[in-house]
């Protein structure tokens, strides 16, 4: 297999990939946001016997949360998404949360199971740029000790760079993922789904050093001197354990999953997707670059990819 | 070769079955001399403690609305809250400092989250009381007399304290009828302090009091209206001359007034001044003179540095109280809790036994002992998290079965490098040596990848007390670290031993089955057809 001389095809199809994700994330609503990010809160019931969605609607309205998101789980179970309700401390005798469930169950019947999540939005804006902070010294610290692993090799930052940029499009790849996917099967972002990515970050970055390793070792043994054919080995040489880790992997996700993912529900998406797209990426795009890099940059590989045309 | 193998081997079924024994007992508990090493909860499967989101209850974080708050005061809210839920009957509250200005509280086994919300709301009560004393001396004994027995529910109103004379105090005691003053104090649940001024008037009673015990005392605490607001500043300090820790305390003008009264009635007797923290007593402390000028300080033979600092810390968060919002609250159902335990192990044991089969299926003999590994893996982990210890959450469980992934995924670099060295040709010892060694880097700089993103999650999470997000960067980070201990000295003495085995002449067995993966063979071949063109 000459997976070097398809990069084009490679950097193409991820380009796509982000195209499409980037598209959906332009387009309102971009995610469907946890309380985590957006502040309110969540109640989730269940209720001894079944209850209308819409009657459920009209007595939230009915109790001033007329904003109140209200979702079907299951055959008794609701999902009341609201503003932060008020404590007790506030409206002095019962808190809010305690009159919507005085009055759902004189309504609907003995309500079974309460939870309730509430985030203020104060600290759900903090999240987000908690998040982004994250993410950012997560892949500034990994460069920073990979270029410092391989620091024999030449152009050691290099590879660090490399890493990095095929972990970001694991993230970017997976954002996108999870726009649509809110869009289609309302997959909620949330502080989970934060985690996964930073996880997304970290399995990306470990299958890359496994084809990075592989390189050292062949440049140091030689094997040949175009530095294209010594990464095309060393991802053939890779391939199988990359395949088989991702599989095993993704099998034990997916063993969750199907237990019902309950709070973990949008990690185990997030690394169901991540690890996907970061095999892919260690193979496709990490070592890819390294080569297009030691060619000059992106202009002579845009450059060739017009000289040869596209069979 | 083969007896040092024999030795670790020795060594590694000596370490796994020390720590299946210290799994299986709930709780450990090893005291050698002053060393005191307690572990492990009684509730908890293989005494592991489980978080908020497998066994239920509630989590809230508050923040304190000042910005510029000190530590101190977020100490006195601390003290306060922690005071709150134990009158609340929870078995293990945690509360916890985040930052500087923030509050994680977190309440196993609590489902009323709003009762819990409306007790840590309360404005804390600092009470300045005069304290008069029996002639025979100010005097508290605990459960003197009987316990009270099925007492029903008492009421504020308690001039019907529904508790016969003979069921409170023993037969024959002499005791200042007017003076009597008992405190009720149990633990079935509810709040529970009910104080009975006996033959005097009753002060308060409220909650159930079945089963409590009683404490006896010989002294009376008379109100004399100097509360928290008339304090104007309390801080810790050491004596001019005697150079031992103090507290200072400094009243307004309207607090020096009745704080130098009191002392002025109480200077020279038995007589004191017990200051109260929602109605808990903090210290009560003798007055050798009148202290009029509105300073006072508060020494005593037993106060430490650490003590008298708690003290001033108390007192100023019942002098002004820091006000503190909820942020962020979250409760989970019990029921709910146990369910998505019981899933997440079920999971977990469908994943393991779909890799374990894979492994054996694929790698055969090498396959073999990294599924042995890999349940020696298992049981160290789970023995790291209960000796740290780490409070289990479902996300800290993914974290662990996500670890199992990256534990496996040691063992098949390992194998596959075995493999690419048999194949040219090398003798199976020496394959697996090699196998090894050209194997480690790989490992070792792929797992510090995974765990820098495991410190870095590890601050996001504890940035806003996202307890799952903590747990899963604790228990993925243990993971990790812990595969790269099986990976090279359990699997690797394992793979050892079996080559010095009879069945090493099998060496077909010491490879993936041929034909599944692109092996690098093709791969030469494809690089010759590049060069080629």
């Amino acid at each position: 297999m000459d997976f070097v001389g398809k990069r084009k095809w490679f950097f193409t199809f991820s380009a796509i990939l982000i195209l499409v994700g980037v598209l959906s994330m332009t387009i309102s609503p971009r995610f469907k946001v946890g309380i985590d990010f957006e502040g309110g809160s969540a109640l989730s019931l269940t209720f001894a016997q079944a209850a209308n969605q819409d009657n459920m609607r009209a007595a939230m309205a009915d109790l001033g949360h007329g904003q109140a998101v209200v979702q079907r789980v299951g055959d008794t179970g609701f999902l009341i998404r609201t503003t932060t309700l008020e404590g007790p401390e506030l409206t002095g005798g019962l808190s809010e949360r305690e009159l919507i469930e005085e009055r759902l169950t004189q309504e609907f019947g003995t309500i079974e199971t309460s939870e309730l999540s509430a985030v203020s939005e104060a600290v759900a804006k903090e999240t987000i740029r908690n998040a982004g902070i994250a993410v950012a010294v997560a892949a500034l610290f990994i460069m920073i000790y990979i270029s410092y692993a391989f620091r024999l090799m030449a152009n050691s930052l290099r590879l660090g760079v490399a890493a990095i940029i095929a972990a970001l499009h694991d993230v970017v790849i997976t954002l996108g993922l999870f726009s649509i996917l809110g869009k289609v099967i309302d997959l909620e972002v949330n502080a989970m789904f934060i985690t996964g990515i930073l996880t997304v970050v970290g399995y990306s970055v470990h299958d890359t050093i496994v084809v990075f390793d592989r390189i050292r070792e062949n440049t140091a043994r030689l094997i040949s001197r175009d530095m294209g054919t010594t990464i095309n080995v060393s991802i053939m040489e890779t391939v199988g354990r990359s395949l088989t880790t991702s599989i095993t992997t993704l099998t034990v996700i997916m063993a969750l999953l199907l237990m019902g993912g309950g709070t973990i529900e949008s990690l185990l998406y997030t690394l169901l997707i991540g690890v996907a797209v970061g095999t892919y990426s260690s193979i496709a795009i990490a070592s890819q670059l390294l080569l297009v890099w030691e060619q000059g940059g992106w202009l002579p590989f845009l450059r060739r990819k017009e000289a040869e045309p596209q069979s | 070769m083969f007896r040092r193998d024999l030795r670790r081997l020795g060594f590694i079924i000596a370490l796994v079955v020390v720590a299946v024994l210290a799994l299986v007992v709930n709780t450990i508990d090893i005291g050698i001399g002053s060393v005191n090493f307690q572990r492990g909860d009684k509730e908890g499967p293989l005494g592991l403690t489980l978080g908020l989101d497998l066994q239920g209850g509630v989590q809230l974080i508050y923040e304190a609305q000042d910005q510029n708050v000190t530590k101190d005061q977020m100490e006195g809210v601390k003290d306060k809250i922690e005071r709150r839920t134990n009158s609340f009957g929870v078995t293990e509250p945690s509360i916890q400092i985040l930052g500087s200005n923030r509050i994680l509280i977190q309440l196993p086994g609590v489902e009323d989250v709003e009762e819990a919300k409306r007790l840590i709301g309360q404005t804390a009560q600092l009470e300045f009381k005069e304290r008069i004393c029996a002639p025979a001396g100010c005097d508290e004994t605990q459960n003197a007399g009987a316990t009270i027995n099925a007492v029903g529910d008492l009421t504020a109103d308690a001039t019907t304290f529904p508790v016969s004379d003979a069921s409170v105090f023993r037969e024959g005691e002499t005791l200042l009828a007017s003076l009597e003053q008992m405190r009720v104090t149990g633990t079935d649940g509810e709040a529970n302090t009910i104080t009975v001024l006996r033959g005097y008037r009753h002060t308060e009673a409220t909650g159930h009091a079945n089963g409590a015990s009683i404490s006896r005392f010989t002294f009376e605490d008379r109100d004399i209206g100097l509360t928290g607001e008339l304090l104007t500043r309390a801080y810790a300090g050491t004596h001019a001359t005697t150079g031992q820790p103090i507290v200072h305390l400094e009243f307004n003008g309207e607090g020096a007034k009745k704080f130098g009264d009191t002392t002025a009635r109480i200077a020279g007797t038995n007589n004191r001044t017990a200051i109260f923290l929602d109605n808990e007593e903090l210290v009560a402390p003798v007055a050798s003179q009148a202290i009029l000028g509105g300073q006072a300080f508060i020494q005593g033979p037993d106060f430490t540095f650490d003590s008298v600092r708690t003290i001033a810390i108390q007192l100023e968060g019942g002098r002004l109280d820091t006000p503190i919002v909820v942020i962020q609250e979250q409760n989970v159902d019990a029921t709910l809790g146990e369910d998505a335990l019981d899933k997440s192990l079920v999971a977990g044991l469908i994943g393991f036994g779909l890799v374990a089969l894979f492994m054996v299926l694929y790698y055969r003999i090498p396959g073999v002992t990294a599924v042995l590994a890999l349940v020696c893996y298992i049981v160290l982990v789970l023995l790291v998290i209960k000796l740290i210890p780490v409070t289990m959450t479902l996300a800290g469980i993914a974290g662990f079965i996500l670890s199992i992934g990256v534990a496996v995924d040691a063992n098949i670099l390992i194998s596959e490098r075995t493999k690419e060295e048999l194949r040219t040709g090398r003798a199976l010892l020496g394959a697996i040596e090699t196998g090894y060694s050209r194997a480690w880097p790989a490992i070792l700089n792929s797992n510090v990848a995974t765990m820098i993103t495991c410190v870095i999650l590890f601050w996001f999470g504890s940035r806003f007390g996202a307890s799952a997000v903590t747990g899963f960067s604790i228990t993925l980070f243990i993971g990790v670290a812990t595969s790269m201990f099986t990976a090279v000295v359990i699997s690797h003495t394992f793979l050892r031993l079996i080559a010095s085995t009879p069945l090493s002449r099998f060496t077909g067995m010491f490879t993936p089955v041929p034909g599944q993966v692109i092996t690098a063979g093709a791969g030469r071949r494809s690089h010759t057809q590049r060069e080629r063109n």
